[in-house]
């Protein structure tokens, strides 16, 4: 086990550097440079001033020599400042947009667990029977819908036609003068929309997954044998074939580690959420690389990290995997 | 030779046995005719712009109404149809190839190789694919082929990985033993040997990533980056028409019908070919 | 568990419910001036920094604005007036201006304002460490200095037009700022200003608020506050405009002209309309063949019929361009070649030029080479894509064989138009106050980075462009300005397409709201709501 984590970790390490290596000359590559959103096109704007600010940015720089104090600056877990205009903290841009995130990932991963086993066992136990195939259909169908589409549709559903839910955002104006409990209350009216979204299509995927899993499950020998010694359905279904079904279940849950941080621009966008999403997707477009490099890296670590944890979670829940 | 054509066979059966499938293998074939015969249903060719007749509703004249320029809807999703399709095939045409290539040399060689391979693979599955996205597209012009390939440079690492599955389990098998004794090349062995055994994952995979691909382009489109005008594509029919779904809600309508049921298909697809390729259910 | 579930969700309805039917129980009510309420903006994307020069975007400028003073401003008919300067006088010879400062003006945090500040502005804007795009105005200044604590005074060494206007640059507190490193500030985050509203609190991508400045020197704004909500899809904030969220915002033309026409929104809304500031160009680069010759060019300007791009692209909201000044403003020159829609005329003049349709296939010749071109434009902006898509199909009656090409804007800029790598764009450049075009089509601009893309030399425009720049009076000004718009009228190294008109929406409790040449938004502190309508 301890030589086989070494070995994990080591392969870690070179992943990461590959990583950065690659993303960082990628993008020094493209054409562009940070200045150029506030350069472009403004009659004002001289040579010299286009100078000036490359020379701010340590834009007159080889990448190389970049990338090394890039690196220097990281190894003291400084992710350097952000090259737009508010000249802030990488990692100040980057904490403020986290949480955020993370509770919306958060709520919707275990939104998507709670709804998602019991569907996948309801689809498995019905195989054949038309119920299973309706919820066949609906799945597929959630799961191919446009999320932008959807959250629209809803959009004009619950906050123009029925007035019921709050249209944007996840505050409202006058929450800094509510009680804890309607804070609370109000958090969860704005969370309503953008959670459906976030969950439709992952229940749509993930209950088919428990499904087929708890199939494979249930052909197994020793679920055969425990049938043919006369032990009752549902402890069968229950004791045996559950518990194995959910073994592949961390390691999804484990590859979706690095997930929880990252964003998604079109539904960030459309809900006014200021989260991970539109911050990458703003910084790429900037070519504000600082910022890119420091979510880039944190997200590698995280799905280093949760591969590692999915295959050790999946090693402890079965014995007959073996570390090599 | 015989065994494989009636596996083929058994194959076949099997799929069509998923009436499912079947059902959706026929829609999309239907989808595909409609697509590039569109000019004998429709008069009106895409582009004919016409600013005094700018969003009217479905009529007889125009099928699926007018968009925002006073084009015919209709006859816009039947040829965006023709450019979303391709987008889903070629893209994933390019990720299998890239994936089978990768995979196999991973597989079969093993090793340090596989090593080397699998760790680059794994760095690849690091980046958000939208990073990856963002990142080409500034480097090229968003033409329609450019976005295809550019989708399929970012989704071979999944194909990789099971081809290379595949093979690191057959390569020991007797049949490949036998061939390498009989001291056929490595690349005869790998792709005329081994390949066509290691197949039937990729094949089920296909038919989800043409969806996947069909879906991305549509998100793309969504940032402004997909196909770009005046070519159609349903994604940027779709985005076009979100803004103004109140008003005009056969412009989103439609085209967001055309992917979710497209989409639809080649998941029941998907599956169906999961089933009839899975000989482990029998 | 399911009744749990069932219950919040319940609550959740009902609280929504609760909520909504405070906003209906509006009155009629008396008109007058009281204090209190709030206005909630919304904003397609985030300020970026506070420091007003060191940022670009409109964004960050339209709520620095409003914390911020200059010495000088345009006033709603555009006429500079004092601001902070209550009186300011230009020699002669334009070459010094002399400010006199208001005496009541205090920093938001209490400190007075004096004529330091406005020397330790000029200093730090001219910084060679200071990363701002506005440090080009102040090239010709001489020396400034400050005899007394309330008078400020600039020479220049040599006359320059735009010298007044240039002090309405913000003028920002000394006391914190000296010695510090302006790129690591906290006003960038947390701005003290002059202006009628403080700074109270900034949620990152997701709104800035601001509060009234009771010490403000023309008096208490009447609202207690404005909000800026970041909304970045265009939909979603006309849902939460529709819903009543937001008092104020810019429309689409379709959602102008067709979204908002029900009773119950002219009800909540007043609708406003003004002329923008800003023109969209056919642009064509002048080293490419065939845009060298005028002819051609002046084909493709009779091909394209403007009216129909307006009447598509904007629905008719917005008048045709032609020069790049709009109608409104004084220097507007409308007695040029205004290239009306005359496809016969295109075809006489790319005949002249040589170019015929003979082998038949819709696309005309010369040498043996059809006439094809490519059309640049950036992603992200509607319009001019479905302009380009108007004109390509005019262009394809006439026999020219335009491709449209959208791009990313980084790219767009760095690799084709600063390269120079185009056949044609399509773009917008906004219309600023001082006529000053020298930037634009002066030929010393041709060169890489320059803004004269088109690469367009024209010796007696190079001549008047020079001259109009130190030129301090308005009426000899505009004799040379109305000249320049001949030329370019003439010349044709682009074709001005249109002037959009802005389209705010304004919730009706708000008065005070008077539309002028300058719009809407220039005195917001002016604006208030009887007490009975106010909702904040």
């Amino acid at each position: 086990m301890g030589r086989y984590l070494l070995k994990r970790i080591w392969g870690m390490v070179i992943s990461f550097f590959g990583i950065t290596i690659i993303s960082f000359f990628i993008i020094n590559l493209a054409p562009g440079s940070p200045t150029d959103l506030q350069t472009d096109l403004n009659p004002r704007i001289t040579p010299e001033i286009i100078e000036k600010l490359r020379k701010h940015y340590d834009l007159d720089k080889p990448v190389h020599v970049r990338y090394i104090k890039w690196l220097k600056n990281l190894s003291t877990l400084d992710f350097g400042t952000s090259l737009s205009p508010d000249g802030r903290k990488v990692i100040d841009k980057i904490k403020e947009r986290l949480p955020v995130t993370v509770l919306i990932n958060l709520l919707a991963m275990i939104i998507i667990i709670i709804v998602s086993i019991p569907l996948g066992l309801y689809i498995s136990i019905n195989k054949g029977k038309w119920k299973e195939r309706v919820i066949t259909v609906l799945s597929f169908l959630f799961y191919s819908i446009p999320s932008f589409w959807l959250a629209i549709l809803l959009i004009l559903l619950f906050g123009i036609y029925f007035h019921i839910l709050p249209i944007s955002g996840l505050k409202s104006i006058n929450y800094a003068s509510m009680n804890s409990f309607e804070k609370i209350l109000d958090l969860a009216r704005h969370l309503v929309t953008p959670l459906i979204v976030a969950t439709l299509g992952g229940i749509a995927s993930f209950s088919r997954y428990v499904a087929s899993n708890f199939d494979e499950a249930l052909k197994q020998d020793y679920v055969t044998l425990a049938r043919i010694k006369g032990v009752p359905e549902g402890v069968v279904i229950r004791k045996h074939a559950l518990r194995n079904a959910l073994i592949p279940v961390i390691t999804i849950l484990g590859l979706s580690v690095p997930g929880l941080i990252g964003g998604s621009v079109i539904f960030e966008t459309i809900f006014a959420i200021p989260g991970m999403g539109q911050l990458f997707f703003q910084s790429v477009m900037g070519r504000d690389y600082p910022v890119i490099m420091g979510i880039l890296v944190l997200s590698s670590v995280l799905t280093l990290l949760g591969n590692l944890l999915a295959d050790i979670g999946y090693g402890l829940a079965d014995p007959r995997i073996r570390y090599r | 030779m015989k065994d494989r054509k009636s596996y083929l066979n058994l194959t076949i059966k099997r799929f069509c046995e998923k009436k499912s499938a079947l059902v959706a293998l026929f829609f999309i074939v239907a989808l595909i005719f409609l697509s590039f015969s569109y000019p004998l249903f429709s008069k009106t060719s895409p582009d004919e712009i016409n600013v005094d007749r700018i969003l009217m509703p479905p009529s007889l004249d125009h099928w699926f109404g007018t968009d925002a320029l006073g084009r015919d809807v209709f006859a816009r999703v039947l040829y965006g149809g023709r450019i979303s399709l391709l987008v889903g095939f070629v893209s994933e045409g390019i990720a299998i190839m890239i994936g089978i290539i990768i995979g196999s040399i991973s597989g079969y060689f093993g090793g340090r190789v596989d090593n080397i391979i699998m760790r680059f693979t794994d760095i690849m599955l690091c980046f958000p694919v939208f990073f990856l996205i963002l990142s080409v597209i500034a480097f090229v012009e968003p033409s329609i082929w450019n976005i295809m390939i550019i989708i399929g440079l970012t989704g071979w690492m999944s194909v990789a990985r099971l081809v290379r599955g595949e093979f690191l389990s057959l390569r020991e098998r007797e049949f490949v033993l036998y061939e390498r004794a009989v001291g056929n090349s490595n690349l005869k062995i790998m792709f005329k040997h081994i390949l066509p055994n290691a197949l039937n994952p990729v094949i089920v995979s296909a038919a989800f990533g043409i969806a996947g691909a069909i879906l991305t382009e549509t998100a793309l489109s969504f940032i402004g980056l997909g196909v770009q005008p005046p070519t159609p594509s349903w994604g940027n029919i779709l985005t076009q028409g979100k803004d103004i779904l109140e008003i005009a809600w056969w412009i989103s309508l439609f085209p967001g019908l055309f992917i979710l049921f497209s989409v639809l298909c080649y998941n029941l697809i998907g599956e169906g070919l999961k089933d009839a390729l899975n000989p482990r259910q029998y | 568990m399911k009744r749990l579930i069932a219950i919040i969700i319940l609550l959740i309805f009902i609280a929504g419910c609760k909520n909504k039917q405070i906003n209906e129980s509006v009155q009629i009510s008396s008109d007058s001036k009281d204090l209190g309420d709030k206005l909630i903006e919304g904003t397609i994307g985030d300020a970026s920094n506070l420091i007003p020069f060191l940022a670009s975007d409109s964004a960050s400028h339209q709520v620095a604005d409003l914390i911020y003073n200059g010495l000088v401003k345009y006033d709603e008919n555009l006429n500079i007036v004092g601001d902070l300067a209550e009186s300011f006088e230009v020699s002669k010879d334009g070459l010094k201006i002399v400010f006199k400062l208001r005496k009541n003006v205090k920093w938001h945090d209490g400190t007075p304002f004096t004529s330091d500040d406005c020397v330790f502005t000029y200093k730090i804007i001219t910084d060679p460490s200071t990363p701002t795009p506005y440090s080009g105005d102040f090239m010709t200044v001489k020396r400034v200095f400050n005899p007394d604590k309330h008078t400020f005074i600039v020479e220049y060494k040599e006359p320059f037009a735009g010298a007044l206007s240039s002090w309405g640059v913000s003028i920002v507190p000394k006391h914190l700022l000296e010695g510090k490193d302006i790129t690591k500030s906290e006003l960038a985050r947390k701005p003290i200003g002059t202006g009628p509203f403080k700074f109270k609190e900034w949620v990152q991508g997701e709104r800035i608020e601001l509060t009234a400045n009771d010490d403000y020197f023309e008096g208490r704004p009447f609202l207690n506050g404005i909000i800026f909500r970041v909304i970045p899809d265009m939909s979603t904030m006309f849902f939460e405009l529709k819903s009543g969220n937001i008092d104020l915002s810019g429309l689409t033309p379709l959602q102008y002209e067709r979204q908002t026409d029900s009773d119950t929104f002219k009800k909540r809304f007043n609708k406003y309309k003004y002329l923008a500031f800003a023109y969209t160009y056919l642009g064509f680069n002048l080293q490419r063949k065939p845009f060298d010759e005028k002819r051609v060019r002046k084909a493709i300007a009779y091909a394209i019929d403007k009216n129909e791009i307006i009447k598509g692209v904007l629905l008719g909201n917005g008048v045709e361009a032609t020069g790049p000044y709009k109608p409104d403003v004084y220097w507007y020159n409308g007695n040029v070649e205004r290239y009306g829609y005359n496809p016969e005329m295109a075809k006489k003049l790319l005949k002249e030029a040589g170019f015929e349709d003979k082998d038949g296939d819709g696309i005309v010749e010369r040498d043996g080479k059809p006439l094809r071109f490519t059309v640049l434009t950036n992603q992200g902006n509607d319009a001019r894509i479905k302009t380009a898509e108007i004109i390509q199909r005019r262009l394809k009656s006439i026999g020219i064989d335009m491709k449209i090409l959208v791009l990313e804007w980084a790219t767009f800029i760095k690799e084709f138009v600063h390269k120079r790598r185009f056949d044609a764009l399509i773009l917008g450049w906004t219309i600023p106050q001082d006529p000053d075009l020298f930037d634009i089509f002066h030929s010393s601009k041709m060169e890489k980075n320059g803004l004269n893309h088109y690469s367009y030399k024209n010796e007696e425009l190079d001549e008047l462009l020079v001259r109009g720049r130190k030129i301090i009076d308005r009426k000899e000004r505009k004799k040379i300005y109305d000249r320049v718009q001949e030329i370019l009228g003439d010349d044709c190294p682009c074709v001005f397409l249109y002037v959009p008109y802005a389209l705010p929406v304004v919730d009706r409790r708000f008065r005070g709201v008077e539309p002028k040449p300058a719009g809407i938004a220039y005195n917001k502190y002016k604006w208030y709501v009887p007490k009975l309508e106010q909702r904040y």
